[in-house]
């Protein structure tokens, strides 16, 4: 309880009237700007309270609310774009491409659609990453890298459960199925890496061709240059899903790890499909 | 102007009258936090499609939890255009009703994560928390390539009955089964009709590509690959998201 109120020699400010061992507080009172701009707080507050859903089964004053306000955002933005949108969801990735207006649009589009949906696997620029996720950027095609092999490829995805139309191929397991002996698999990995002048023991190349004439050629081809109406990758170039060693060629015929893409039909909009088509081809290799 | 406040030493010194404040001042605290929850079930939006998480997804999910990804994924798409641009359809509360702990928030270090199911393969998620940066070049997201350790499912059971207590709607029959329903659910080739049955549009599969064993890895890619996959907004009619 206050005793004793004394005003400060210094500061000229009375003290609290307390005192704890010889310590005496000062009672100076809060700074007007401050305090002001504190009740200015507490009345936006009930203003806040009263005009925007803030109690339950109450919507406010203003009849405000997020859900309902995105909506009318939503259709502004879209009601922008439309027209060229419409335009790219009636064309064909061809007419896209030749006509420069349209072209712009969807290489801009088509860009931001590929950062937020394709990214994740094949790269910011496209450029793939090791372990199965292939490089778009360049002219090494798996399912064809023309505009409609493109947009078929991402409409439907690559052997998902979702799209009954996704393209799809199996690659037998050589090895853990008990087709090839661990010898044999060797062996064709020798005659694999030969197809692009890489192999480093002849006689066990030699050997392996025989297999691979009677196992791999359906759908790799005689020497290796892959077929793109079954996703067989070319075996004949420098380029490699699942890494180039005679160890992780030898894995993958011994249990064949093929790849999954999404169907992106349904998700996203025809014409972000198409946007993407465009921008996909854009990239380097586009057929 | 406000003299009175500065009178506090009034109130100091009457202990009726600081305990009838008191009371009033908790009173108003206790309301403002209970009351709004006699109303939390007219914000459930009654769409059709969320079902209880299969027992592999749960597994999945405890360890989600476990790991601490919500300290940088967020599982809420707010209302606001860039964020429907980007994730699709804002998060309903309906989404997340079977949610113990929900995983909501706005905390992104990583991207939100409320529908990313389906967006990836599964060999892309395995791969990927195995080695975030092996894909994602500029990720700093920490490297989880100890999850392809067995799962232990043991008590998945206890778990089940433990989220039924908080108002899950688990049934006897899918408590019963919880052990083979997961194990369905990790191996591509088992029999899954009956589990099918029990849980709408789970999908079966070798979530970390091995189908012979039943990972961590396994239980946390099938909880990401459903996330955000339940409700088909093409059915979904503005009525059903208008709020009270």
């Amino acid at each position: 309880m206050p005793t004793k109120i004394e005003k400060d020699t210094v500061s000229g400010q009375d003290t609290t009237g307390h005192e704890w061992d010889g310590l005496k507080e000062l009672n100076t009172p809060l700074p007007k700007w401050w305090l002001y701009t504190f009740y200015a707080t507490i009345v936006w507050a009930l203003v806040w309270v009263v005009v925007y859903p803030s109690v339950p089964f109450w919507r406010g004053t203003s009849g405000w609310i997020a859900r309902e306000a995105i909506v009318g955002e939503v259709e502004a933005a879209n009601a922008r774009n439309a027209p060229m949108m419409a335009r790219l969801r009636e064309a064909t990735p061809a007419q896209i491409a030749a006509d420069p207006e349209m072209r712009a649009f969807a290489l801009a589009g088509g860009r931001v659609a590929f950062a937020n949906n394709c990214a994740g696997c094949h790269g910011a620029g496209g450029q793939g990453a090791q372990g199965g996720y292939p490089t778009l950027a360049d002219d090494d095609w798996i399912w064809g890298g023309s505009l409609e092999a493109i947009q078929q490829t991402i409409r439907h995805g690559i052997r998902n459960t979702e799209d009954d139309e996704a393209r799809t191929s199996i690659m037998p397991r050589f090895g853990a199925d008990g087709m090839l002996t661990a010898a044999q698999i060797g062996d064709v990995a020798e005659h694999v890496l030969s197809l692009s002048g890489r192999a480093t023991d002849q006689a066990a190349a030699g050997r392996g061709q025989a297999i691979f004439a009677e196992q791999c050629v359906a759908c790799h081809g005689d020497r290796g240059e892959g077929n793109r109406d079954v996703g067989a990758p070319r075996l004949s170039d420098q380029v490699w899903l699942y890494g180039n060693t005679k160890a992780q060629i030898m894995a993958i015929i011994n249990n064949p790890r093929m790849g999954v893409m999404p169907a992106w039909q349904g998700r996203l909009d025809p014409a972000v499909i198409n946007m993407l088509t465009v921008y996909v081809h854009s990239l380097g290799g586009g057929e | 102007m406000f003299r009175w406040l500065r009178d506090h030493g009034v109130i100091e010194r009457n202990l009726i009258l600081m305990g009838v404040l008191t009371l009033i001042t908790v009173s108003i605290g206790g309301l403002v936090q209970i009351v709004p929850l006699f109303a939390v079930e007219t914000t459930i939006e009654r769409v059709s499609g969320v079902r209880p998480y299969t027992p592999l997804e749960q597994a999945g999910r405890d360890i989600y939890v476990r790991e601490g990804c919500y300290l940088c994924h967020s599982q809420m798409i707010r209302p606001f255009r860039d964020e429907l641009e980007r994730y699709g359809h804002y998060s309903l509360a309906a989404e997340s009703m079977y949610d113990h702990p929900f995983q909501w928030g706005s905390k992104r270090t990583g991207p939100d994560l409320a529908r990313v199911g389906g967006r990836y393969s599964d060999d892309w998620h395995a791969a990927h928390l195995r080695s975030p940066r092996a894909l994602v070049p500029a990720s700093v997201m920490p490297p989880y390539a100890f999850l392809d350790r067995p799962l232990d499912y043991t008590d998945i059971q206890d778990r089940l009955r433990a989220l039924r207590t908080v108002g899950v709607p688990y049934t006897d029959e899918m408590i019963a089964n919880a052990r083979a329903d997961l194990e369905a659910q990790a191996r591509p080739d088992a029999d899954g009709s009956a589990f099918q049955g029990r849980y709408a549009r789970a999908r079966q599969g070798a979530f970390d590509g091995d189908p012979a064993r039943i990972t961590e890895m396994d239980a946390l890619v099938a909880y990401l690959q459903m996330l955000g996959t339940l409700v088909d907004f093409r059915d979904v009619t503005p009525a059903q998201l208008r709020q009270p």
